[in-house]
């Protein structure tokens, strides 16, 4: 080694550490400030809805197929009985439908008597409700869970999927996903 | 007695903190827990399943699984595969629909490929670092010398 070039390397070398620390130190403080994001988005976003029948899921609400989604922009409500914000969730649906958004429902895993108990107790803003029992449409739409709201348009595309349940603040967020699917 | 006790807790807590879990009460789907009858579809199936990832339990496979949605994904994968599907065929449907985060299978994408190219990137480092400290102990024996000692 020569001798000018010996003070320069080690001294930039002995700092080497404490700047991998600093490192390390920023990457756990951003890991700490944006936690981990747990959500799977549909990728069937834009993709028209795969055809499906599915039976009524509960008495007196008709069943659902692919073909009801013809016409106007609507919302698909993935909902169960057994799932608790699914219920924090109805007073949102009910104010939906109350603006005039038709609403139908893919009831996932549910028996029929859950269900009734459950729409009296919480409301039944739904035009039609039908019995996934196997979740066959929810994985050929790709929704991860319930609850999952998604808006399709009058020719039955996937335009928008909202992942968890309808908070009040999600209401004018949706009607405007609606409007734009209406366009 | 004490054995007793114990089994009398633990009898109370399954039959009491079970309904405290969110989740259906439906049965499983005919094939979450039904192996298909010919083993070779059934080997097919099952490498599949342990490659997709649970959507309820992030971090598990559905062949790991018991949640519902894992167990209604393994009855579609057996039933298809009876079907005369191909495995690969089923996991390109299931990643149009989640993405590659559904499959334990990673793929050299734009987002992936430093994965693939960092091994490869270090060791050519070290491969550059090794060839200058060779050369620099073949130049000098006294270095050499040094460094064995």
């Amino acid at each position: 080694m020569s001798e000018t070039a010996a003070p320069s390397g080690p001294r930039l070398a002995r700092w080497l550490p404490l700047a991998l620390f600093g490192l390390f130190a920023l990457v756990v403080t951003w890991g700490l400030v944006h936690p981990k994001d747990d959500t799977v988005p549909s990728r069937f976003v834009g993709q028209p809805l795969p055809a499906f029948q599915l039976a009524a899921a509960t008495d007196g609400k008709p069943g659902l197929a692919t073909a009801d989604f013809a016409g106007k922009p609507k919302l698909l409500n993935v909902f169960a009985s057994w799932c608790i914000p699914c219920a924090a969730e109805a007073p949102q649906l009910a104010q939906l439908a109350a603006e005039g958004v038709e609403i139908n429902g893919v009831a996932i895993r549910d028996h029929k008597e859950d269900l009734a108990v459950f729409l009296a107790r919480n409301g039944n803003p739904y035009a039609r409700i039908g019995a996934d029992n196997l979740g066959k449409v929810q994985l050929a739409i790709g929704s991860s869970g319930v609850p999952e709201t998604f808006v399709i348009d009058g020719k039955g595309v996937i335009r928008y999927q909202h992942i968890g349940d309808i908070r009040p603040e999600d209401v004018p967020m949706l009607l405007g996903k609606l409007r734009e699917a209406g366009q | 007695m004490t054995r007793l006790l114990m089994f009398a807790c633990l009898a109370a807590a399954l039959a009491f903190g079970a309904p405290a879990l969110a989740d259906d009460t439906m049965p499983p789907a005919p094939y979450a827990y039904r192996q298909l009858d010919d083993p070779k579809l059934e080997a097919k199936a099952q490498s599949l399943m342990e490659t997709i990832r649970c959507l309820t339990c992030q971090s598990q496979s559905i062949a790991d699984s018991d949640a519902s949605m894992a167990g209604d994904m393994r009855s579609q994968i057996r039933e298809r595969i009876a079907a005369g599907e191909q495995p690969e065929a089923i996991r390109q449907w299931l990643i149009q629909r989640y993405g590659d985060y559904i499959t334990y299978t990673p793929r050299v994408t734009r987002l992936t490929w430093p994965l693939f190219a960092a091994p490869l990137f270090i060791l050519l480092i070290a491969a550059l670092l090794l060839r200058k400290r060779f050369r620099r102990s073949a130049g000098a024996e006294s270095n050499e010398n040094e460094a064995g000692a």
